[in-house]
Order: structure tokens, then sequence, then C-alpha cells
């Protein structure tokens, strides 16, 4: 039947030249978005590397702050650090799991729940340093526990809270349905459910929200700049009651405010040591996150 | 002990105590919502009796203990706001529409963990990127540029956000049914106009909320803008000129004693108001139009 003719051109050289430049071009631009996070992040490290690692060494490590540059370490800023880190976790994993298994697995269906729901969201965006005026007026001055690390471990609670809850809750939903009527078929109590088959399976989600939330207060200067974290401390820590401390991203502020060279090396130094913490705790949570993944999946 | 073991009594006792447990955990986050305000707004009263609301929302100096005008310091935070914006907004929705669109299994896999890590950067290492890289860099361009300024740090904050743009657009993106970009693909657009003119508007209420969200964090950011802007009350336009932002203008203050009940003491909490005030209201913002998109293709 010659009277049919199939169209031979296909279809992609039929589009004019100008949509497909606008294609491309509109391709680049995306991955240009894309490439600049990954370059910012190389060009940051790069210049802290180049900065600050012929200062580290043990003794910068295991020295107190000094007026010299060259003699100065972060001995009292590495231990308040740990402290804080202690003391927080100590505070928020109780109560960040308990706001999330009351909201997941208690809280009945009403106007109060929905509300406590949205607070959270709400609290998750206020400015660090607004804690701090909170940690300042309640912790500092109210319950007179003055210029301590037990006020700054209650502030930098408050303040990771909101993240750690959250990322609980979606831990605790994800657990399915199924464990919890098999726990309850058997004659468990809600809280017995919640312990025995909820809790155990949503474990490393629940991990991983805690990791990243305290990650974060390990980097948080603020908010103890405002509850009056001293920026030159020469003595360690002994416990969390004592007055006058401070911690790494203080110790970092306090060298790089400063107009001499020496001490922005000494601040790219300690830098890099907040930075392989973080980063440690950043692989745990990727780690225990991929787990989850598995779990869920099986 | 097996559960058989326990009175019924005793184990029904148990869930009241662990309901009414997490019940008041779930409460802190209400207690501090609770706590933030009445702090903010009582130590501000004192304030608002010796400078009238209107003097300090209208005053165009600020420089206590003799003027309150509160404008320079807003005028420091929205105008490095809006250049973290200018940055990270375009860039960002970029970055999202490659990784949600265009970018394989494996490019997706390498991106979301650097966007996590440039997002767990603690904001004192953009500081000092900002004083030890971005402003000699840009001093190359402008040799008058002063060592403290407006831009340079804008473009770091704006670094800082990217991550959170691009995340939560990213999220957006994805939301958008299959559906739709089929129905545009088969009536011969091309990828690219699709997303132009189907996915990104059909995302627009989720995009838009992400870049309130991150402008927010923007306004609320401390130690980065300490560092790189300055401490100097500046209203002003010209963003190569030193500002100081109501956040830095807290962290100057309370570097310093400010004996409790001074006047430098009570604006601390009125700045921290108007702070407060401004991040939730683009946080409030930011919410409802989520949930808007969140019904849209529920």
């Amino acid at each position: 039947m010659p009277d049919i003719t199939v169209p031979s051109n296909n279809l992609t050289t039929r589009l004019p030249i100008l949509r497909i430049l606008k294609e491309r071009l509109f391709i680049v631009l995306c991955i240009i978005g894309t490439v600049f996070g990954v370059l910012a992040l190389v060009t940051l490290f790069y210049q802290v590397f180049v900065d600050g690692w012929h200062r580290l060494s043990w003794d910068f490590l295991t020295s107190m702050p000094s007026r010299h540059a060259d003699r100065a370490g972060v001995l009292p800023a590495l231990v308040g650090t740990l402290w804080l880190l202690v003391l927080t976790t100590l505070v928020t994993v109780p109560l960040g799991i308990g706001s999330a298994v009351y909201l997941e697995e208690f809280a009945p269906k009403n106007r109060l729940s929905k509300l406590i729901q949205v607070n959270i969201a709400n609290l998750a965006g206020v400015p660090s340093i607004v804690y701090g005026l909170l940690g300042l007026a309640i912790f500092v001055r109210t319950l007179s526990l003055e210029r301590s690390l037990a006020a700054a471990a209650l502030t930098m609670s408050l303040l990771i809270l909101p993240m750690v809850i959250t990322a609980s809750q979606e831990a605790i939903r994800a657990v399915p349905n199924s464990f919890r009527e098999g726990s309850l078929a058997l004659g468990a109590t809600r809280w017995e459910t919640v312990r025995n088959a909820v809790l155990p399976s949503a474990y490393s989600g629940i991990l991983t929200g805690v990791i990243l939330g305290l990650s974060r207060a390990l980097g948080e200067a603020a908010p103890l700049i405002a509850i009056g974290a001293a920026t030159f401390v020469s003595t360690v820590p002994k416990s969390p009651m004592e007055e006058g401390f401070t911690v790494l991203p203080i110790q970092i502020f306090n060298w790089a405010d400063r107009p001499k060279r020496e001490f922005l090396e000494n601040s790219a130094a300690a830098i890099i040591v907040l930075m392989t913490v973080i980063l440690v705790f950043n692989l745990l949570a990727a780690i225990l996150r991929t787990k989850a993944r598995k779990r869920t999946r099986a | 002990m097996p559960l058989e073991n326990r009175s019924l009594k005793a184990r029904y006792r148990r869930e009241w105590i662990v309901r009414a447990g997490t019940f008041l955990c779930a409460a802190i986050s209400i207690l501090t919502t609770i706590g933030i305000i009445y702090v903010l707004v009582s130590e501000s009263i004192g304030f608002f009796k010796e400078v009238s609301v209107m003097k300090f929302t209208t005053g165009t100096t600020w420089g206590p203990p003799n003027e309150f005008g509160v404008l320079p310091l807003v005028s420091g935070t929205m105008i490095i706001a809006v250049l973290a914006g200018i940055i990270a907004i375009p860039l960002g929705l970029l970055g999202a529409v490659y990784l949600s669109e265009y970018a394989n299994e494996r490019v997706r896999l390498i991106m979301k963990p650097v966007l996590e890590l440039l997002a767990g950067i603690p904001t004192i290492v953009y500081g000092f990127f900002a004083v030890t890289f971005v402003t000699p860099q840009l001093k190359k361009l402008l040799p008058d540029l002063p060592a403290y300024n407006a831009l340079s740090a804008g473009i770091v904050v704006g670094i800082m956000i990217l991550p959170i743009v691009a995340s939560l657009s990213e999220e957006a993106l994805n939301a958008v049914p299959r559906s739709l970009r089929e129905g545009g693909l088969a009536l011969g657009a091309t990828k690219g106009e699709v997303i132009r003119g189907i996915v990104i508007p059909g995302a627009l209420s989720g995009i838009m909320s992400a870049f309130l969200l991150a402008l927010a964090r923007a306004a609320g950011e401390t130690m980065a803008v300490t560092l790189a802007a300055g401490q100097m009350p500046n209203l002003t336009w010209d963003v190569t000129q030193s500002m100081q932002t109501m956040s830095a203008y807290i962290v100057s203050i309370a570097k310093g004693e400010a004996p409790a009940g001074s006047v430098e003491y009570q604006t601390l909490f009125a700045v921290g108001l108007a702070l407060f005030v401004i991040t939730l209201t683009m946080n409030m913002l930011a919410q409802k139009l989520v949930t808007r998109y969140r019904l849209k293709y529920a």
C-alpha cells in the first residue's frame, strides 16, 4: 500500500535549536547549583587545613591558652566540650525519647497534642542566641547555677530537644504496626509493647537523631556566650557546678576575633579538632541510619 | 521478671506512671516556649518603661546607653539575610532540581552526605572562613573593602543556608506526582520545560516555605556574622560597610559583664524579643505554606 508514508525524521531533530540550547543551558545551571556546595566545602576544608595543620600537636591538645600564640593550647576548651557533651546527653536522651514516645504512642488525638507538635516545630526555628537568653535568665540567674557547665548543658538540651524529638518520632513511626498488634494481642500493656516491641526496633533511628542533635550542640557557641561562658579560661573544669568554663567553639571565636595572624592559625587548628569530633559523630549517624534502613526493609 | 509474675494491678500502675512521665517530658517543650516568651517579655518591660516602644522600633540610631533605635540592627540583620538568600536561593533550588530530576542514584548518594556535612559545620567555622578566605578574595575585587563587612558575612551565611534550601526544595519537588510530569512530556514538552512549567510551579508553596525557613535561619545566625560583619550598628544599604546584626549585638553585650538590671542587660532581652518575633513570624508563615502543598497532593 503505497498511499501511507511513514515520516522519516524523528522528533528530536525537529526541536528548534533554541529549545535544545535552552535545555542544555538549564541542565548546566542545575549542575552548577549542585557543584557550588561541594566546591564551598572543599575550599573551606582546604583553607582550614592550610592555616591550622602545622599547629596541631599533642602539646596543642594538652596546653592551656596563653597570651603567646605559639604556646597556647585547647585543653580547657576540649575538656569543657567533653563535659558539655556528657551532661547534655544525660539530660536530652530521657527527655527526647520520653516526649517522642508520648507523642507517638500515648497522646490522645486532641488539641493539646496538636499544640505540642506545632510548638516543637516552632521551637526548632528559634535562633540559638534566644535559647542563650532563656538560659541566662532561668538557669544562670533564677536557679542560680551561675556560669557553670550545668547551666550550659541545660540550655543546650533545650536547644537540641526539638531536633531529637522529631527524629525519634520518625523512628518510632517507622516501626510497623504489626509489631504493636502482635505484642498487644499477647496481653502486653501499651508501655510493655513500647518497651519490648517498639523501642528495640526504633533504636538505631533514635540514636541517629540523638547523635545529630549532639553534634549540633558541639558546634554551638552563641547560646553559651549569652549565658556568660568565659572566653579566656586557664583551668580545667572539675565539676559541672564550677563557675567559669569554655568550649571549643568559643575558644575558636576568641582566637579568630584577634587581628594577629598567629592566633588565626590557632583558631584553624582548633577548628580541625572540633571538626574531627563532629565528623566522627556524623559518620556514626550515617552508619546507624543505613543499619536502621536495612532493618525496616527486612 | 516475667510478666505473668506481676499482678495486673502493678502492671497498670506502671502503665499510668509511664504515661504521666512521658507526658511531662512532652510538656517541657510547651514550658520552653512559655519560658522564652516570659523571659523576653518580662525583662523587656523594664526597658520599655524607660524607652518607648515607638522610639525603639522607629529610631534610626543604636548606641546604648543613649540611643535606642533598633532599626540599624534590624536592617543589618535583614541585609545580611537577603544577601545570603541571593546566594542560596537560586543555587539551592537549581541544585534541588538537579538532584530530584536529573541526577542518577550514584550522584545522589554522594551529594546527600555532602549537603548534610555542609549543614553540620558549626557557624563559627563559617565565620573563620569569611575572615580568612572570603574577605581577602573580595578585597582583590574591591580594594577599599574594610576587614569587617556585610558582603562577606552574607556570602558565608548563604553557603550555610544552601543545604537547607536544597534539601527542603528537593522534598517539595519530589512531592509533585509523577503523572503531572508524564502529562507534560506527553504533550511534547522537553524535560526542562516540564520542570520549569509544571514541576516547579506545582511545588511552589513548598519551595517558598523552604526559602522562608532558610531566611529565618540566616536572620538568627550569630557567630559567623559577629566575626565577619563587625560590631558597628550601621543603617545603610552599602553592603561593603561593617554592620551589626541583632544577634551580634547580643553577643557583644553578653561577652562583657552587664550587671543584671542595668539598661545594657535589659537591651539584651528587648533586642532578643525583636529577633524572636521576626524569626517566629517567618517560621510560622513557612509552616502554613508547607501544610498547603501537603494538602494539595495528599
